[in-house]
C-alpha cells in the first residue's frame, strides 16, 4: 500500500495521522498503545506484523517530554507506520510490547538505558549498552556534556566549552 | 516392590554408593549440576567483544545470555553535536563492515528531510559501492566463520579477496574503511581516473573465486556435519525477534528492502533474493555465497551504467554540497590543494562561504524521517529527527547486528558448545554495530 492508502485506511481508527515526506505517523494515547498495535499487526490489509525500531527523543522545554516511536514494518505488505506515544516528563512509565514483539525487549532496555524510560511489564529492565552503576540517562537532552566526575581518582573532565583552556 | 527390585537393592547394599557426592543430601535425588562459564568478551570466535553466559549441563547449553555494550562509543549522541555533514564520519564507524550501508541510510535519511536528491550519476556510484561492501562484508563472514571452524585456507581466500575490494576502495575513497564518501547529496568526487581499470581486473577475478569457495565447502564433510542442523532459526522465530537479512532468508522470507521497499534506484538493476528453506547456519552459508553473486550482477550493471550518466555526483547547491573540491591525497579524502589557493589567496568570498559552510553546514527542515537500508546483516534503518537547526536533533540508528545478537539464545540453547560457536558465526554480528 503507499502512504496515502494506508493513511486513509488508519484514518477511520486512529484520529492522528499525518503523511509527511512520503512517510505515514500515526499519535495515539499512551493506555491504547498496546491495543492499537494489536489492531496494526491483526488487520487484514495493514499487517504491521514486524517492529523495526523503537527509540525515544526528549524535549525538556515542552509538554509531552518525551516521545516514544514504534517503527512497524510490513512484510507482507511492503509498507511502514511510525506510531508515536507521548509521555510527560514527571511520569516516564510506558506499556513494554515485549509480549507482542519479543524484538523490543533490547530496544526498550536501550531505551530505559539512554532516556529513562520505564516499560511497565518489561521481563527485565537494566542497563544494556552503559555499565549496571551508570548514573544517569546520557540521551536526555539535559543531561550534562562533560562538567562530570569520572571514575577514577575524584577527577572530573571539565565541561566541553572549557576544555584547553587551562 | 516385585521380589525382583528388592532383591537388586538388597544386592546394592553392599556396595559403595560412588554417586553420593552428586545427589542432594535432603531428598537423595541426583543433583542436576550446570556450569555457569562466560564466552568472551576477549575470545576469538566471539567476533569482537561479544560476552556470552552460557550454563552448561556438560556440553549442552542450557540457557545463553549475551551480554553488550564492551564498545558503545556513543555514536548517537556524539551526532547531535555535530553538523549534519559530520554526522556521516559518525555513523560510518557503526557497523565498520559496512560502512557504505551506514552512510547510505544517514544519507538517504537528510537528503529525505531536505527534499533532495542526489545526481544519478551518484545513485550509481552509491549502489556500485554499496554492492562491493556488501560482498567485502561477506568475505569477512566467510573468512572468520571458517576460521572458527577449523578451516583456516577457507580465512585466508576471505581476506586475500577482500584485499581486491578494499584496495578499489581505496583508491576512490582514499580509506579502506571508514570512508565517509557518500554525503547528504551525492557523494564526495567522481570516481577517480584507475577507478574502471581496478574494477574491470576486480570483476574478471572474483566470480572464479566464489566458485572456488564452493568446491572447498559446499560438500565439504566437515563443514556440513559442524553446519547442518545447527543454531536453526524457523521463520516465525526470526520475524518475531526482529531478525533479519541473510538469517530471514535462510528461513524461507524472501524480505529484501532493495526489492520491498526500492531505494537508490535498485528497482531498476536485475537481480535476484536468494532464499533457502532449512534455517540452519548452512543454509545461511549458502544464502551469502548466492548473494555474493547477485551482487557482483548488480556491480556489472551499474559498471555499465557509469558511461551512459555522466553529470555531477553532488548536487548543485552549495550549501549542502560540501566541501566544494576535493581531492585524494595520502591521509584519505581532503581540500584539493588549488581550491584551497583559490580561497586562501584568490576570493574572500569563497573564502567566507568556504567558512560558513564549514563551521556551520545546511540547516535542515524540522521534521522526522524513518530511512532504511538493506545492509549485509539485514535491516539497518536510522531514524533522523531534525528541529531545523544545523545538527541532527536525534539520530537513532537501528543496526541489524544489535537486534540478531538478541536472537542468539534461541539458536543456540539445547545445542552442543561446539554449536554455539558455529550459530554464532552464522549470524555474522558486528560489535561496532551492535554498540554503537
Amino acid at each position: 500500500m503507499n502512504p496515502a492508502e494506508l493513511a486513509e485506511r488508519l484514518r477511520g481508527r486512529f484520529a492522528d495521522v499525518v503523511v509527511a515526506r512520503d512517510e505515514v505517523t500515526a499519535v495515539i494515547e499512551r493506555d491504547a498503545l498496546l491495543d492499537e498495535l494489536a489492531w496494526c499487526r491483526d488487520e487484514p490489509g495493514v499487517e504491521l506484523g514486524f517492529l523495526s525500531s523503537l527509540s525515544a527523543t526528549h524535549w525538556p522545554d515542552a509538554e509531552p517530554a518525551f516521545w516514544i516511536d514504534y517503527e512497524l514494518r510490513s512484510i507482507t505488505r511492503m509498507h511502514r507506520l511510525r506510531i508515536k506515544v507521548g509521555l510527560a516528563a514527571e511520569d516516564p512509565h510506558v506499556p513494554s510490547v515485549t509480549g507482542m514483539f519479543p524484538t523490543a525487549n533490547w530496544h526498550e532496555r536501550e531505551t530505559f538505558d539512554f532516556f529513562g524510560i520505564v516499560f511497565d511489564g518489561h521481563p527485565e529492565l537494566t542497563r544494556i549498552l552503559l555499565p549496571d552503576d551508570w548514573v544517569g540517562h546520557p540521551l536526555r537532552k539535559d543531561e550534562p556534556l562533560g562538567g562530570v566526575p569520572t571514575w577514577f581518582h575524584g577527577a572530573t573532565v571539565p565541561p566541553i566549552d572549557e576544555r584547553g583552556m587551562a | 516392590m516385585s521380589s525382583d527390585a528388592s532383591d537388586l537393592a538388597a544386592a546394592r547394599d553392599g556396595l559403595a554408593d560412588l554417586t553420593a557426592a552428586f545427589r542432594d543430601p535432603a531428598t537423595g535425588e541426583l543433583r542436576q549440576e550446570t556450569m555457569i562459564i562466560n564466552m568472551g568478551p576477549q575470545h576469538p570466535s566471539t567476533h569482537g567483544v561479544l560476552r556470552l553466559l552460557l550454563e552448561l549441563d556438560g556440553e549442552t547449553v542450557i540457557t545463553c545470555k549475551p551480554v553488550i555494550g564492551y564498545l558503545h562509543t556513543g555514536i548517537e549522541k556524539n551526532t547531535e553535536y555535530r553538523t549534519w555533514v559530520q554526522g556521516v564520519t559518525y555513523v560510518t564507524r557503526a557497523d565498520y563492515l559496512s560502512p557504505f550501508f551506514n552512510e547510505l541510510g544517514y544519507c538517504l535519511g537528510v537528503e529525505r528531510l531536505l527534499g533532495i536528491e542526489a545526481p544519478p550519476r551518484a545513485q550509481v556510484i552509491r549502489v556500485l559501492v554499496c554492492e562491493l561492501n556488501r560482498v567485502a562484508s561477506h568475505l569477512v563472514w566467510l573468512a572468520t566463520a571458517g576460521l572458527e571452524l577449523g578451516a583456516v585456507s577457507v580465512m585466508l581466500y576471505g581476506f586475500r579477496e577482500r584485499e581486491i575490494i578494499l584496495d578499489l576502495f581505496e583508491a576512490i575513497t582514499g580509506l579502506r574503511m571508514n570512508h565517509a564518501y557518500i554525503r547528504p547529496g551525492g557523494v564526495v568526487m567522481d570516481l577517480p581516473e584507475e577507478g574502471p581499470e581496478k574494477l574491470r581486473d576486480l570483476l574478471r577475478v572474483l566470480p572464479g573465486r566464489i566458485d572456488d569457495y564452493e568446491t572447498l565447502l559446499d560438500d565439504n564433510p566437515i563443514w556440513r556435519e559442524r553446519n547442518e542442523g545447527v543454531g536453526v532459526l524457523t521463520a516465525e522465530q526470526a520475524l518475531a525477534l526482529g531478525v533479519t537479512g541473510p538469517i530471514l532468508r535462510a528461513a524461507g522470507v524472501a524480505a529484501d528492502l532493495r526489492k520491498d521497499i526500492p531505494y537508490a534506484g535498485y528497482e531498476t538493476y536485475d537481480f535476484e533474493v536468494p532464499v533457502r528453506a532449512e534455517a540452519d547456519s548452512y543454509a545461511r552459508y549458502r544464502v551469502r555465497i548466492e548473494e555474493m553473486r547477485q551482487s557482483l550482477r548488480i556491480v556489472e550493471q551499474a559498471f555499465a551504467r557509469l558511461d551512459d550518466t555522466p553529470g555531477p555526483v553532488m548536487i548543485g547547491d552549495p550549501k549542502v554540497g560540501w566541501p566544494p573540491t576535493l581531492s585524494i591525497g595520502p591521509d584519505g579524502i581532503g581540500n584539493d590543494p588549488a581550491y584551497l589557493r583559490h580561497i586562501m589567496e584568490e576570493s574572500m568570498e569563497a573564502l567566507i562561504h568556504h567558512f560558513k559552510a564549514v563551521t556551520q553546514g545546511v540547516a535542515v527542515p524540522p521534521g522526522e524521517v524513518y530511512s532504511a537500508v538493506e545492509s549485509p546483516r539485514g535491516e539497518l534503518g536510522f531514524h533522523i529527527v531534525s528541529t531545523g537547526e544545523h545538527r541532527p536533533y536525534r539520530v537513532k540508528i537501528r543496526d541489524p547486528s544489535f537486534v540478531n545478537v538478541q536472537a542468539l539464545p534461541a539458536m543456540i540453547e539445547g545445542y552442543l558448545v561446539a554449536d554455539s560457536i558455529a550459530a554464532n558465526a552464522s549470524l555474522d554480528p558486528v560489535m561496532g554495530g551492535v554498540d554503537r
